[in-house]
């Protein structure tokens, strides 16, 4: 027994040898690229040819940074490495938050009134209308994406901020769905109680539902955002004027324009860069919430 | 006694009825019209003619019949499932793979923040990033292979290699997320039956093959057929990184339904592609269900 014992145990530790090798080499391969999208938008222009395999480069500069910010005029820029093009990224930050925070506030709110009806209320069509809902899960994107810019075109809204959030402000079947199936596992006493003191729906709804689904809610708009945030395809569609562009459909275009031969490396890492800090923002005061929320509803 | 209560649940049932539709209201409204209205707009404007301008021309299934004998289509489709097939198995198997790894090893939530975060990041900025890495002449991975006395690798300006580089690169962002949802999967088999396979000196490939396979069934049919359908659906990367070359070997069906619609403003023969790819999806899921349902049955 004590022999078998110590084989094991001989064979756990090599094993265990093993997994943590494993694992500091998938640790390695996740963090690498951004560590050298980092290091990139820190190294001058001609550093980039001269010393492409330098952990850092001997000289470190943020006018990358100036530069895809519009803080640094544009013959200077061109100078320090830029290809002429006027680009603002500020602007398209501030228009990304201002989309995305946008969907955010709305879609969470009408979703989970939507959700309170489909989990709650007693309506005639209630299930074959959550079906329905849940249907368009299945649809391919572009599907909707064609005739939803004609129509988007037709309300006038092309190269608007409604009408980049349009599609999902109201909802998303993911939303209704999402919080549906966290209003389901509520106790209901409260509620009942309440009904039974007179409280009407709105009373009910704000004073005990919101409360009891603000974890919920919370991790549904922490997904939202990020998903707003990311969306490229979309924005780029019904929103390219320079003024009303997203952060990704600029990097999109920047990257479209660079010329062939001499790509400006340095500021498109230093976009990326910008790109990338909402969402470590977001991943360092949620990460537990996004993280545990993939368990739970299991997509998305 | 038992009356009074159920009179008035029924009449505040009537109250919800139409207070239900106020709370439906807006999402109804959004649903309605960015979710109905488009998906039938979309199947009638799939059987005209129209160029944005002026008023459709109803051409019946001509857009249907062009597109079924349009070579550029067929060849999207199928660098499209070439695509599939060089992205799902392997995502899969590494997510399995990282999946076991993590259940032995930790289960922290910072761990687990980390290996999700290139699946949080914008696909845009996930492309620019391998496109640098990837480069021919500067990208880091290349500059230490020629270091090392080789030629650079054409990664994603060859025909042979262009496609299994995008695919590549939605693996490296898609595994972490997808081995969590397989991890959550792993908590749920019960340790006993684990630790009785132990006792009796079941191996590792066996407890491998014989327990957690069968226990993960459902999880992975779920995550391979909704990653096959999002996979079906790749435009991001391709759009940043080749923008469907060299020639055609990463000239995706997204790529072409964009294309057709945005770019030379076929509306009809845009959204008729769209709904070829739409049943093709639908039956691929069928297909998968089918089959994942069929060998769920032998535990």
């Amino acid at each position: 027994m004590s022999n078998s014992n110590s084989a094991l145990n001989k064979k756990t530790g090599l094993t265990k040898g093993i997994l943590w090798a494993l694992t500091a080499l998938l640790l390695f391969v996740t963090l690498f690229p951004f560590f050298w999208v980092f290091r990139t938008s820190l190294t001058p222009k001609s550093l980039i040819f001269t010393e492409p395999t330098a952990i850092m480069p001997s000289v470190r500069t943020w006018t990358h940074y100036g530069r895809v910010l519009g803080l640094i005029d544009r013959a200077r820029a061109i100078e320090l490495g830029g290809t002429g093009q006027s680009v603002n990224f500020g602007l398209n930050i501030l228009n990304s938050f201002i989309v995305s925070i946008g969907v955010t506030i709305f879609q969470v709110l009408f979703s989970s009134m939507a959700a309170f009806a489909f989990a709650r209320l007693k309506f005639r069509f209630r299930e074959m209308l959550f079906a329905l809902y849940v249907s368009t899960l299945m649809i391919p994107s572009i599907v909707m994406m064609l005739p939803n810019f004609v129509f988007v075109k037709d309300l006038h809204l092309l190269n608007t901020y409604l009408g980049i959030m349009a599609p999902t402000l109201l909802m998303t079947p993911f939303a209704v769905f999402f919080l549906r199936q966290f209003m389901l596992g509520i106790n209901r006493e409260l509620e009942e109680a309440a009904f039974l003191d007179g409280a009407g729906l709105g009373v009910v709804f704000w004073e005990i539902i919101i409360p009891l689904c603000a974890n919920a809610m919370m991790t549904l708009a922490v997904i939202t955002f990020i998903n707003t945030w990311n969306d490229y395809m979309w924005p780029l569609i019904v929103g390219k004027k320079e003024e009303i562009r997203t952060l990704t459909v600029a990097l999109g275009i920047f990257r479209l324009q660079t010329p062939q031969g001499q790509p400006d490396w340095g500021g498109m890492m230093a976009g990326a860069t910008l790109a990338m800090v909402p969402t470590l923002g977001i991943l360092i005061l949620f990460g537990r919430r996004i993280v545990n929320s993939i368990g739970f509803s299991g997509f998305r | 006694m038992r009356e009074t209560p159920n009179k008035r649940k029924r009449k505040s049932l009537d109250k919800q009825g139409a207070g239900a539709l106020l709370f439906l209201l807006p999402s109804l409204i959004g649903f309605a019209a960015f979710f109905i209205v488009p998906a039938l707009r979309g199947i009638f404007l799939s059987l005209t003619d129209w160029d944005l301008l002026g008023k459709p021309g109803f051409v019946g299934l001509e857009n249907y019949g062009k597109l079924l004998t349009d070579e550029e289509f067929w060849n999207s489709m199928l660098v499209t499932v070439k695509y599939v097939f060089w992205n799902i198995p392997l995502q899969t198997v590494l997510a399995l793979g990282i999946a076991l790894v993590m259940d032995r090893v930790t289960k922290s939530s910072v761990f687990r923040g980390i290996i999700l975060i290139p699946w949080l990041l914008p696909n845009v900025v996930v492309a620019l990033l391998w496109l640098w890495l990837l480069d021919p002449a500067v990208g880091v991975i290349n500059s230490t292979v020629q270091s090392w006395g080789m030629k650079p690798i054409n990664f994603l300006t060859s025909t042979e290699l262009a496609l299994p580089s995008i695919a590549g690169i939605n693996i490296w962002r898609h595994m972490g997320y997808t081995a969590l949802i397989v991890f959550a999967g792993l908590q749920g088999i019960p340790r006993e039956v684990e630790e009785a396979a132990l006792i009796d000196g079941a191996s590792p490939w066996t407890r491998f093959i014989r327990i957690i396979l069968p226990y993960l069934r459902p999880v992975l049919a779920f995550v391979i057929i909704t990653s096959v359908i999002g996979s079906f659906q790749i435009y991001d990367t391709v759009a940043i990184t080749t923008r469907g070359g060299p020639i055609t070997a990463t000239y995706v069906i997204y790529l072409f339904i964009f294309k057709n619609g945005f770019e030379s403003y076929l509306m009809g023969y845009a959204t008729a592609a769209s709904m070829i790819l739409f049943l093709i999806l639908m039956g691929v899921s069928f297909l998968q269900m089918r089959i994942m349902r069929a060998s769920e049955s032998d535990f």
